[in-house]
Parts: structure tokens; C-alpha cells; sequence
């Protein structure tokens, strides 16, 4: 009698999967997302931008998504089933998804790929990542400008070309204002962890640090400088305003939308080719969340304007001069970095203490 | 008045029974889950169990769960030699590491040799990094009396910080523009775990599960060392007095899961994941243990319930996809299987009686 019924409901339901097959003129989109949509830092901004795509094209779009996708085989599985279920077009948006997008992408070649943050790139795969860079410098200066024990903390998450070149965007433009600044690094080795992130800001603090940068997704640090009162922190990957106005003085917003939706259009329209995209402030990819009044009027100002410089172009984040550690030249007066090496940026302008870790 | 009535000899019956139980309770429990999200409960217990076998694109997903359940049933097989023993192996996750980073070291220091002989020599390396990150809870319990749980837990951690330090420094692609992670071993042939019929799944770690399911059977059945496990597990001081020797017995049992735990890892960083990452490991190791007890600590048993486990975690991925259920609610529903498997075992030992207990 069960079994029966049980029977019934599958054949219903299969009836209703073919039902739903026919309506194919929809766009599909996915998306391959690594933490929970809940995560309120990279993966809820992304799955922000999904919405943004639904909102604007409505009934002429259907978007799936998956998350917590471990990168590797699952990925790679994931993204398969994307494609075979109909997606037009697919948003992988970690960098261990560089390989199974790439593999993926070999074996449905009328389906795009777009994959975040990577540099492997094929006829149907776009690289697209942010500049997150100019935020750093944005923050940098107010930092510099915030702190009077001159000793500002940075949370690591891992030690690669994009962590690396946002600490030495907020080192160079901390000490621009503030020559007496340090810096103290500690890496959390991950991502996303509230607890070790918390420990991480706690030994910060300890250590004297009164303005905490971190390049880590959860508000715990945020808390955790909350809780110790005088220590000024910013938002990361999404605005954390529940922390403001103190002490999430400010914060860097990655706003996907706008490209999530152009990249659709694009399907839609049949113009969609294999791009790389890097965007900063300029087009909007990079958004720097609302200075608040704990920080002075003055410095406010100061940080717009900075902010507003890089996003016409008039400024470059990295313009010479400027050494490594060691020393050496890295930009003669007036040069400005080339995207190459900051892409692949892995040292420590002069200035920093510390190594990196290996 | 309901009440437990302790059985005079565990149920066989209800022993063999659980498990099915176990997972019709899952069924309708994570139904009515799903139903409360706003989802058709069975359109989706169908699209995590029926999807994946039988549904449109079967031909992909078939032989995914062979990917999916190799790990898990290579890791769990041995740990369920060590359980049976009462030696709890809880670190098998970092044994899977670190096999995992000798295995690919091996591939990685041969690069661009190609070479029949590489694969080989990286199994053995593989077997044997698992071994000897095993080796260490047992040598500190063996010699100092230190709790295996806690060595080996720990030991995981560390084993991932290694794993992060590998693939930021020494074992970091040079042509991977300063990124994380190594060489990708897909693209290195002598060193590429790949299928061995092309799109079936079938690659040297589910042959490697398959032969561990036999000799693990054939060794606790037909083999004085398992009777010896066996005996260690049900009877201590039977044990010692049948001449057991308990130190011997740990090096075997964590040796064995470090060893089996290491080759999994081994074939799954020259196989379908391809490359030493930072987040190379994904809980294999932790969810082998659940797979170790829902398959009751039996060879076949652990086989059909690493295939139940993959299936659901393949299943779970679809239904993410298809209907929209949010992760965590798969998660819970698979926390579920091992919930009421773990409830349920009370009537192994116990039978619910009804009326007031008989004075003895």
C-alpha cells in the first residue's frame, strides 16, 4: 500500500520533471558557489549579483545554484550537471574551480564558462575577478590616519598574489599619511573560520593593534574588535553594516551584478566571447561602503577623493617610487605596476616586516 | 508501561535490520524537512536517490558514485578493523593527507620522467605516508598510554597545515604564476591515476576499495589476526588469556587504517582531483567513519553503505540544484542516517517491552 503510493508520487513527479523540460527558451544560468549563501561576505555577494540577474531579466531567465561546493572532483561534478541539465552559462566563482571549469568547459563547448579569480582561459571560458586592490588603498589611508598606537593588524587568509597585493596597497597608502605605521600580519589559513578568525583579531589586538584589516570572510573579527571597544575594523567582501557606525568604520563591497548581468545579456544576444575582465572602482565592481562619522571629516574627504582618483584613472594603487623588502627597485618615480606582475605579485613592499610564509 | 528489556544475546535480526530501518526513517523524517522548506518531499528524496541511478543523466552519474564511494570505503575498511578492536582511529582525514602529499611528492620529484615504474612507486609512497602518520598515535600509545582519539584527531591538524604548506611552497606549480596548489597530475601521464575504462569511474583506488572489501572479509573470517581483532573487540580479557598481545594489535589496526587511509588520498590527488590544493581534503576521512558503522563494521556492509553514502551526496547535489534545497538541509539530512542508526542499534540489544517488569 505504501510502496504503492510511494510508486504514484515518483510517477507524478517524474511527469511534472518532463513538464518542466519543455519550457526550454529560458536562459539558464548557474552558478558554483564555495561557502553558504549565508555566509554574508564573497559567496552571499555573489549570490547577490544571481539575484540582481533575476530581478533584471525576470521571466526570461531561470538561475540554479549549488553550495558548498568543495573544490576538486565535487566541482567538477557539479559543474557538469549544470551543463547537462540545460545551463547556457556558468558562473564558477572560487579559484580551485580553475581545472573543473577548464575540464568541464572541454566537454560541453556550446555551453559558457565564466570562473572567478583565475588565469586559465578557453574559447568558452571568461576569467573575471575585482580590484580589490583600490578598496586596500581606500582603507590604508583611513587606517593610517585612525590608529594611534601606529600599529595596524592584517588577517591573512592565504599568502597568494591577490592577499598579498592588498596588503601592500593598504601598507603603501597607510604610511603615505602615517610614516610611523606598522603593520602586523597574522594568516588565519583560511577563508571562512568565525573562530580562528576571532583568535586571529584577539592577538592582533593583544598586540597593541587598534585598527584590524582583514581579508577573511566572517564578522567575527568584527566582534571581536567590538568587544574590545577602541579597535576599528572594515568590511570585507560585503558591507557588514550591522557593525557600523563603530567599529566598521568603512568596508570593500564586491558588486558582481553589474558583470552578472552584462554577461547574460551577452548570452541572450549571442555576443558573449571569451574575455578576462579586471575591474576596480571605475566600473563598479569594487565598492567602498559608506565612511561612517567615526572617522573625521578631513580624512573622509581624503579617502574619497583617493577613492574617486583610481576610479577615473587619474591615480594607479601601485606608482612608483617604490622598493621590495629587500631593497630592491620595484617602480622607478612615476612607473606604474603592470597588471602582470600584479597578478602574480609575492612580495612584500619595503617597509613590512615579516616574511611571507611558505 | 513501555519500557527496555535488555536481550540475552544481541538480535541478529535487528543487528542486519537497522540499517534499512535507518534509512525509511531518513526517508520520511528528511521528507517532512523538505516539506517544511516549501519542497514536494518526494520529488525530492526521489531526486536524491532515484537521480542519480535511473534518472536522464545516469550515464554521468553512475559512474560518479564509484568516484564518490572509493575514498570512503578504502578509508573505512580499515577503520573498521581498528573499531572492532576498540582502537578508534579518528584521524584517518590527515592519514589522507598526508598520504595524499607523499603519493603526489613521488609524481611531483619524477616530473617530466614518464615512466611506468612512477605510478607504482607513488601507491607505495601513498601506503606508506598514511602508515607512518598512523604510526604516531600508536608508538605514543603503545610506549606512553596516550589516547589514540586524541593523537590522531589532532594529528589532522597539523596534517593540514602541511597541506597548505605544500601547496604555497615546495610542491607549488612553478607555472601557476604564483597561485597555489601543484601541477595538475591529469596533465602527467606517467603519474595520472585515470579511468581504466574511459567513463566508467572505474580507476586504480575503486579496484584498490574492491581488493581491501575481500582481505579485510577473508582476514577477519578465515585469519587468526582477525579472530584476534574480533575477540579483542567483544571479549578483552578473553583476549588476553587466548595470548593476545594488545601493543601488537594497535600498531596492526592503526597501521592498516593510516595505510588504506593514505592510498586513498594517494589516488585521489593523482586521479579526480589531480592536484595538491590547499582545500585538497573534503572530510573523506571523518564521514568513513560514519560509513564504518552504518555498514556495521562489516566489509560488505561498509561497501553498500559508502555506495549509500555517495549516493547521497551526488543525490544531494542534484536536488541542490534542481529544487533548490539549500546545503545545509542535505547535511541535516544525512546527519539524520547516522542519528537513527545510532537510536535505532538500541534494539540490537534491547527489545521494548510492554507491562510491568517480571520480578526476578
Amino acid at each position: 500500500m505504501k510502496l504503492t503510493k510511494l510508486l504514484a508520487g515518483a510517477a507524478v513527479a517524474l511527469g511534472l520533471a518532463a513538464g518542466g523540460a519543455l519550457a526550454q527558451d529560458k536562459t539558464k544560468v548557474g552558478f558554483v558557489y564555495v561557502g553558504p549563501v549565508g555566509d554574508g561576505g564573497w559567496t552571499y555577494e555573489h549570490d547577490q549579483g544571481r539575484l540582481a540577474v533575476e530581478e533584471e531579466f525576470g521571466d526570461k531567465v531561470e538561475t540554479v545554484y549549488v553550495e558548498n561546493v568543495a573544490e576538486g572532483p565535487d566541482a567538477e561534478r557539479v559543474i557538469t550537471q549544470m551543463a547537462l541539465q540545460g545551463a547556457d552559462l556558468i558562473f564558477t566563482t572560487s579559484f580551485g574551480y580553475m581545472d573543473p571549469t577548464i575540464n568541464v568547459a572541454k566537454k560541453f563547448p556550446n555551453v559558457k564558462f565564466e570562473h572567478a579569480t583565475g588565469y586559465k582561459r578557453a574559447e568558452n571560458v571568461s576569467t573575471y575577478s575585482a580590484r580589490f586592490y583600490e578598496g586596500r588603498a581606500v582603507q590604508g589611508t583611513i587606517a593610517g590616519h585612525m590608529t594611534e598606537s601606529n600599529i595596524v593588524g592584517y588577517i591573512g587568509s592565504y599568502p597568494i598574489p591577490e592577499v598579498i597585493r592588498g596588503i601592500n596597497s593598504a601598507y603603501i597608502h597607510a604610511k603615505k599619511v602615517n610614516p610611523d605605521v606598522q603593520f602586523k600580519i597574522v594568516w588565519a589559513f583560511t577563508w571562512f573560520d568565525p573562530a580562528k578568525e576571532a583568535d586571529a583579531a584577539k592577538v592582533l589586538i593583544e598586540q597593541g593593534a587598534d585598527v584590524i584589516l582583514q581579508h577573511t570572510d566572517s564578522t567575527a573579527p568584527q566582534a571581536a574588535a567590538q568587544a574590545a571597544g577602541n579597535v576599528v575594523t572594515f568590511g570585507q567582501a560585503s558591507d557588514m553594516a550591522e557593525y557600523a557606525p563603530f567599529p566598521r568604520v568603512s568596508s570593500i563591497i564586491d558588486d558582481w551584478a553589474p558583470y552578472y548581468i552584462a554577461r547574460t545579456k551577452a548570452v541572450m544576444d549571442g555576443t558573449w566571447t571569451s574575455v578576462d575582465t579586471w575591474d576596480g572602482i571605475g566600473p563598479g565592481m569594487v565598492g567602498i561602503g559608506e565612511i561612517t562619522d567615526a572617522v573625521p571629516a578631513e580624512v573622509k574627504a581624503e579617502a574619497l577623493a583617493l577613492k574617486d582618483a583610481m576610479a577615473s584613472g587619474e591615480y594607479h594603487a601601485f606608482t612608483g617610487p617604490l622598493n621590495k623588502q629587500d631593497g630592491s627597485e620595484f617602480l622607478a618615480e612615476g612607473e606604474i605596476a603592470d597588471d602582470g606582475t600584479l597578478a602574480g605579485m609575492n612580495f612584500y613592499v619595503e617597509g613590512i616586516e615579516g616574511s611571507i610564509p611558505e | 508501561m513501555i519500557r527496555l528489556e535488555k536481550r540475552p544475546q544481541p538480535s541478529r535480526a535487528w543487528s542486519m535490520a537497522t540499517p534499512l530501518v535507518a534509512v525509511l526513517a531518513t526517508m520520511v523524517m528528511g521528507g517532512l524537512l523538505f516539506a517544511t522548506l516549501g519542497k514536494n518531499p518526494v520529488e525530492a528524496i526521489r531526486t536524491i536517490f532515484w537521480e542519480p541511478l535511473f534518472g536522464e543523466f545516469a550515464f554521468y552519474y553512475r559512474p560518479q558514485l564509484l568516484v564518490k564511494g572509493a575514498p570512503l570505503v578504502l578509508i573505512a575498511i580499515g577503520l573498521s578493523l581498528g573499531f572492532r578492536a576498540g582502537i578508534w582511529n579518528i584521524g584517518a582525514e590527515g592519514q589522507y593527507i598526508i598520504g595524499a602529499l607523499t603519493g603526489a611528492g613521488v609524481g611531483l620529484a619524477f616530473y617530466p620522467t614518464e615512466s611506468w615504474i612512477i605510478f607504482p612507486l607513488m601507491v607505495l609512497a601513498g601506503a606508506f605516508g598514511g602508515w607512518a602518520w598512523a604510526m604516531i598515535p600508536a608508538v605514543l600509545k603503545t610506549r606512553f598510554g596516550t589516547n589514540e582519539i586524541l593523537v590522531s584527531l589532532m594529528l589532522v591538524y597539523v596534517a593540514e597545515q602541511l597541506l597548505a604548506s605544500m601547496s604555497l611552497g615546495l610542491m607549488k606549480n612553478p607555472e601557476g604564476f604564483g597561485f597555489p596548489g601543484s601541477r595538475n597530475l591529469q596533465q602527467y601521464d606517467s603519474a595520472h591515476n585515470a579511468e581504466l575504462i574511459a567513463g566508467t569511474g572505474m580507476h586504480w583506488g575503486v579496484v584498490a576499495a574492491l581488493i581491501a572489501v575481500i582481505f579485510s572479509y577473508v582476514l577477519l573470517n578465515r585469519h587468526m589476526l582477525g579472530y584476534h581483532i574480533r575477540l579483542t573487540g567483544e571479549a578483552p580479557r578473553a583476549a588476553k588469556f587466548a595470548g593476545v598481545k594488545p601493543a601488537r594489535l594497535i600498531l596492526f589496526c592503526l597501521g592498516a587504517s593510516g595505510a588504506l587511509a593514505g592510498l586513498a588520498g594517494m589516488f585521489e590527488v593523482s586521479g579526480p582531483s589531480g592536484q595538491v590544493s590547499i582545500d585538497f581534503n573534503v572530510g573523506y576521512g571523518f564521514t568513513a567513519i560514519i560509513v564504518a558503522f552504518l555498514g556495521r563494521l562489516h566489509p560488505v556492509g561498509i561497501l553498500l553503505a559508502g555506495a549509500l553514502m555517495a549516493l547521497t551526496y551526488i543525490g544531494g547535489d542534484i536536488a541542490q540544484g534542481n529544487l533548490g534545497l539549500p546545503s545545509a538541509a542535505i547535511q541535516v539530512f544525512q546527519g539524520m542516517l547516522l542519528f537513527f542508526l545510532l537510536a535505532l542499534d538500541l534494539l540490537t540489544n534491547y527489545r521494548i517491552a510492554i507491562g510491568k517488569p517480571e520480578v526476578a
